[in-house]
């Protein structure tokens, strides 16, 4: 961050970052504070201020069995969601890697997915899946109820977890194409003329160089699971059938904004906020390992 | 391509060809749905080739969601976003990559910080924010006593209120707080030549000087891919809108899309309804598409 070369001036440097410290504050710092003073207090029933309660509010919480649920969901989905993302963008990139002609136009046909929103995805995944209208009306009108992800949980989260993977995959996608591109091509040739076919580059050179790239989406496609479904689950299932797809974002905005119950919304957020923080975390001390792989 | 493999050369197509049409696959079904009518959506089995209906059914869901106000509203809050966001982020870092001053380090670190948490896991108090955006300060004046000083003073009392519900900057400001752009801004100027920096000075720039007529011109690239980046996530956004919106006449594209869920007893009008995502999904495809370079540039650089 050293440069010789700066400007000086006691005024300016802070009136040009002032707009961006506002905002933050405004809309950041003290949302976040809020969280933690909603968190330790409760509202007073009729009036009168919060009122300091400790951890009682982490306590119900963490004795509930919804929540327990929730969190049970949110990882299903979180885990189910990257592995499929990850795996097939990996695959896709390994053969895209190989050059064949026309690589930049398979690259426009794979990437457009991500610029799709996630309440339209979910729209569209909904009628796609849907037992009366969609793929498996046929199956249904043969045997009633083979798959109805309105009644079966099981079938619910399977369908979320396919539109997850559905958005993700183009995003991981352009990450491995630039990673596999990182690595250098004597490396690939030299292992060429030693007699290693393309399998046995992949498997020996290729995938065991992209490990910091593998390892930096799955942190980021989990925590993009945990924080960003929220669209897919308000518009496919709405936490629905029996809470089978309530994740930890859907509860908060629904204890929240529907139950108004802002303490126990807040203590959910905190432990959110921790989750995130904890791969954030892990992120960072594997940024540095991938600058030493480099 | 290092040998050849003509064989294996084919697989890779077919590989590449199966996996781009199951990509396609949904997107397909929900387009020929839109050129249904509602009992052609509705027969099972599904239909895989398009019908005739697609002009009749996009003129009905556009005038069913009132798209017109709806389009428009996400469009300003898509560029109000966009341009904010650049504003913001192109002055924060160059006062902290350009400028020698004390406080730097630290508010190099509050900005930092905020990439951390994602706007929706402090949903429930940004909301309170929102309903008003200068309580922070209120509450700062009175635990500083100074909203009391004030009223014996001048006799007045101080009581802030700004409420950003259902309003353009309610639904554009806490999008613009995060640090994204502000990174990638400052990772582009880092590799700024400091010959350029003492050049300018020779010259008698000064530093808005040298903003305006060098790092301005230089960052288009940056500025271009951070564009991208930032219109499809703000068009895309969805949480924040359904809540800030309590008004059905302000909300935006996508928080309209949701309320066309089908519901009740009928038969459901799937066509209609594709026919809505279908355009609502239309903007941001359009620039991923057409910017297809900038995209995948600003998205591998603002992550790292």
């Amino acid at each position: 961050m050293e440069r010789r070369a700066t400007f000086r001036s006691p005024l300016l440097p802070w009136l040009l970052v002032l707009p961006q410290l506002l905002i933050i504050f405004v809309f950041f710092y003290w949302p976040t504070g809020e969280a933690f003073h909603w968190a330790f207090t409760l509202e007073q029933p009729w009036g009168g201020g919060r009122q300091w309660v400790g951890w009682q509010n982490f306590q119900e919480i963490f004795g509930s069995a919804a929540y327990w649920s929730s969190v049970r969901t949110s990882l299903t989905y979180a885990f189910g969601t990257s592995a499929l993302a990850i795996l097939i963008a990996l695959l896709l990139a390994l053969f895209i890697d190989r050059e064949v002609r026309a690589s930049r136009g398979w690259r426009v046909a794979l990437i457009w997915p991500y610029a799709i929103a996630a309440p339209a995805i979910g729209m569209i995944f909904r009628f796609v899946f849907d037992p009366r209208a969609g793929v498996f009306s046929t199956l249904n009108a043969l045997w009633p109820g083979a798959w109805d992800p309105a009644l079966n949980g099981t079938h619910a989260m399977l369908m979320l977890i396919l539109a997850g993977a559905w958005q993700l995959v183009a995003y991981n996608f352009v990450f491995f194409l630039a990673g596999l591109q990182s690595i250098p091509r004597p490396l690939i040739e030299a292992a060429a003329m030693d007699g290693a076919g393309p399998l046995r580059r992949m498997r020996d050179i290729q995938v065991p160089l992209l490990a910091p790239t593998f390892f930096f989406l799955v942190v980021i496609n989990l925590t993009d699971s945990f924080t960003n479904s929220f669209g897919l689950v308000d518009i496919m299932t709405a936490g629905g059938p029996a809470r089978a797809t309530e994740i930890m974002v859907y509860k908060i905005y629904a204890d929240g904004f529907k139950g108004l119950d802002y303490s126990g919304a807040a203590a959910q957020s905190i432990v959110l906020m921790g989750l995130v923080i904890l791969l954030t975390v892990i992120q960072f001390r594997f940024v540095e390992r991938k600058m030493h792989y480099r | 391509m290092v040998e050849r493999r003509p064989w294996l050369d084919v697989f890779t197509h077919i590989v590449l060809l199966l996996s781009a049409v199951a990509l396609l696959v949904p997107v397909w079904l929900a387009l020929v749905a839109a050129t249904q009518d509602v009992a052609g959506v509705n027969s099972v089995p599904i239909h895989w080739l398009p019908g005739g209906h697609l002009a009749d059914n996009l003129a009905e869901a556009w005038r069913r969601g009132g798209f017109a106000t709806r389009f428009t509203t996400s469009l300003i809050v898509a560029v109000g976003v966009t341009v904010g966001k650049i504003v913001l982020a192109m002055l924060a870092a160059f006062a902290i990559v350009f400028f020698s001053w004390r406080a730097r380090v630290l508010v190099f670190w509050a900005i930092f910080i905020t990439l951390m948490l994602p706007l929706e896991v402090r949903i429930v108090p940004t909301y309170a924010v929102a309903a008003n955006a200068l309580a922070p300060f209120q509450a700062i004046l009175d635990a500083t006593g100074l909203t009391g000083l004030i009223e014996t003073v001048s006799g007045i009392h101080v009581a802030l209120q700004w409420r950003l519900l259902n309003s353009y900057p309610g639904l554009i400001l806490p999008l613009i707080a995060t640090a994204t752009g502000t990174f990638l801004y400052r990772q582009f100027f880092l590799t700024i030549p400091e010959e350029l920096v003492e050049a300018a000075k020779m010259d008698g720039a000064g530093a808005l000087r040298f903003l305006w007529d060098v790092l301005v011109p230089l960052s288009r690239t940056t500025m271009a891919a951070l564009a991208t980046i930032m219109f499809v996530y703000a068009w895309n956004q969805y949480l924040w809108p359904l809540l800030v919106t309590t008004e059905p006449e302000r909300s935006t594209v996508m928080v309209e899309l949701s309320r066309m869920v089908p519901r009740g007893d009928g038969l459901p009008e799937w066509n209609i309804v594709m026919a809505g995502a279908l355009l609502a999904m239309l903007p941001p495809l359009a620039v991923v598409v057409l910017m297809q370079r900038w995209f995948v540039r600003g998205l591998v650089q603002t992550e790292k």
